[in-house]
């Protein structure tokens, strides 16, 4: 039982522990960009969790607040020069402030609607940011897209400073999850996610915890897209905004397992490499589109609840059937009983 | 003024074919509670193959309508048997969305494999003519856009409220449970009706093409208007389609008009939001199965 109870820390350090000396091995500078990149959905799909998976609103207008943030970034830097090269990152926590308060009308009129209204009323929002980043040329230059000055890091280690950052917001969104389900929060999400009516029958703050969750999450997300704008260099407001980011994040969290600590970064780590290692070896053909629609289909039909429920599941089964075992090598009646049972039920089963 | 009454008359004629491809997408909606986010992608391939039928044989789009309705609706039963009805019941409407998204992605990669990503358009011999009435300028190729999409919407009214087929499937719309109750197998009604939406998808695209330039990635457009449009008019209502059909096309023909066609999108966007701020429920839509 000891040994259990200190299981979930060990395997939180160990998993910092290995990615955050990854870099020191000299690995090559394809593979750490790959890992920057897996390390941004990472955090995406565990923040989006708390929205989608806690609270069981499924929503689909994330990438416009990861283009928020890209656009802030980008904006900021348009006006103020980037000397010591940290200065993007030290911005991260007001653009995430910022982008938590611009979720909080967002969610007040989204959240009226439920599922799969609330899904098509996110994407929608998505489609209006867009939309305004192309249109508001002034402000964001529209089609031409922003430039950000490129960051005066060593070209051996260039990687190095945002796969950290990004490291730390990982650790920040899994403590933030992490607090939400040992918490009164946690169990408030859940029973709206259960039967919303119900829980504000028996005095569940539904509103307040559902804006809550809304806007934590896309405060996360909004600092993710900071931190991208910055690594690009350049943002276009297709790609800032993108109804593909919203998707990847979405299917992410989905196959990793909802509602769960470790399934939307397992989902990210398995999905993001996936996705790049197929760009890359099927690179620029649209026989790429046709392989991740295929992979895409494949995990909703193969694995409806995600992997790590499937597997807890499994494991209660095993335990399950351990136990049942243990008592049955104490009563060898019961147990020739149980067999006796189960030999006139296959009978059954092969006369039929 | 003139301007303005231009861009209704546009914004009324565009509607027809906005109002046949949310009608199969409301209808969808309506007997499985799946929205089908394929639908523009659907329409899109409608396009692409009385495209095909044109400029190989020369079949009118008009003419091949029938022909590509009936391969899509074929195509839209096997993707309710294949990748809809394995989910089960409890995650579907979530999971739905995803794996119709999916579809799209599937049908997408598909499209811009056989036809590559240039942007095509179904160029026939009338494309360019035109009426002036009292001053305004209506294009031949609206008109019979316009008509063609009230007739088959017609033949779905008639589908619909005529046959048994159709009353099966407005039986399963109001009430699943007591259809199933009195004989109605909810299984093959799904089959069908998601072969339905995809046939009027396929009618709908034949005359998308004759209107607009298309390539594969434009069913993103499609689908974001139709997704407008069928929240304005209230998720599951056919009627509801058309109001917000005519609604969506007119102000963004106007606004196109009176200020710029950038803003277009925008506008719609916002009439959403607005009408779902005083009514979630969309404008002729129900409270009812747990959506709002």
């Amino acid at each position: 039982m000891t040994a259990a109870r200190y299981l979930g820390p060990a395997k939180g350090i160990a998993f910092f522990a290995i990615l955050a000396s990854l870099p020191s091995f000299n690995i090559a500078h394809w593979v750490l960009n790959i890992a920057v990149f897996t390390l941004m959905y990472a955090v995406m799909s565990s923040s989006w969790n708390l929205v989608g998976g806690f609270a069981g609103y499924p929503s689909l207008g994330h990438a416009a607040f990861f283009g928020i943030g890209a656009y802030g970034t980008a904006l900021w830097f348009q006006h103020h020069a980037i000397t010591s090269g940290y200065e993007p990152f030290e911005l991260l926590p007001l653009i995430g402030i910022l982008a938590a308060l611009l979720g909080l009308p967002v969610a007040m009129i989204a959240m009226r609607t439920r599922s799969d209204v609330f899904a098509i009323v996110t994407i929608t929002l998505l489609f209006v940011t867009q939309t305004l980043a192309f249109n508001l040329r002034s402000l964001t230059h529209g089609a031409q897209g922003l430039s950000i000055a490129v960051a005066p890091f060593s070209a051996r280690t260039y990687e190095r400073p945002f796969y950290y950052v990004l490291l730390l917001l990982l650790a920040l969104a899994m403590g933030i999850s992490l607090g939400a389900m040992r918490s009164k929060l946690g169990l408030s999400l859940a029973a709206v996610r259960a039967d919303e009516d119900k829980a504000r029958g028996i005095g569940v703050r539904t509103f307040g915890v559902k804006l809550l969750s809304f806007s934590i999450s896309v405060g996360l997300t909004a600092m993710v897209g900071g931190i991208w704008a910055y690594y690009e260099g350049f943002i276009y407001p297709q790609f800032a905004i993108d109804p593909l980011v919203t998707i990847a994040i979405v299917l992410m969290t989905f196959l990793g397992g909802r509602a769960t600590l470790w399934g939307p970064v397992l989902g990210a780590f398995i999905l993001e490499t996936a996705q790049q290692t197929l760009a890359y070896s099927l690179g620029g053909s649209q026989f790429y589109l046709i392989a991740y629609a295929m992979v895409f289909l494949l995990v909703m039909l193969l694995m409806p609840r995600g992997i790590v429920p499937s597997i807890q599941a499994g494991l209660r089964r095993r335990r399950r059937k351990a136990a049942v075992d243990a008592a049955g090598s104490q009563g060898n009646a019961a147990d020739t009983k149980d067999r006796g049972v189960r030999s006139t039920l296959s009978t059954v089963k092969g006369s039929a | 003024m003139h301007a303005l009454i231009q861009g209704i008359i546009l914004g009324v004629l565009t509607a027809g074919v906005y109002a046949l491809m949310a009608s199969g997408q409301t209808l969808i909606f309506g007997i499985m509670k799946v929205v089908n986010l394929a639908q523009g992608a659907m329409v899109i391939l409608g396009a692409y193959l009385s495209y095909q039928l044109f400029t190989s044989f020369g079949i009118d789009p008009l003419l091949s309508i029938p022909l590509t309705t009936i391969a899509m609706f074929v195509l839209g039963v096997a993707v309710e048997v294949l990748f809809l009805r394995p989910l089960r019941r409890e995650d579907r409407s979530e999971l739905s969305l995803l794996v119709t998204f999916a579809v799209a992605l599937l049908l997408e990669g598909i499209m811009s494999v056989t036809w590559k990503t240039t942007v095509r358009s179904t160029n026939t011999g009338y494309a360019n003519s035109s009426w002036t009435v009292f001053g305004y300028q209506i294009t031949l190729v609206r008109l019979w856009a316009f008509l063609l999409s009230i007739a088959a919407l017609g033949v779905l009214y008639l589908l619909l409220n005529r046959t048994r087929f159709g009353r099966a499937i407005r039986a399963t719309v109001q009430n699943p449970e007591s259809a199933r109750l009195l004989g109605v197998e909810a299984s093959r009604v799904s089959a069908l009706g998601f072969g339905l939406g995809a046939a009027t998808a396929a009618a709908a695209g034949s005359v998308y093409g004759l209107l607009y330039p298309f390539n594969s990635g434009s069913h993103y457009d499609l689908i974001s208007r139709l997704l407008s449009i069928v929240l304005l008019g209230g998720l599951g209502s056919i009627g509801g389609a058309v109001v917000g059909a005519l609604v969506v096309s007119t102000s963004s023909a106007i606004v196109a008009s009176a200020i710029s066609p950038s803003w277009s999108e925008m506008t719609f966007f916002v009439i959403l939001l607005l009408v779902l701020l005083i009514r979630p429920q969309g404008l002729f839509g129900t409270t009812a199965r747990g959506a709002i």
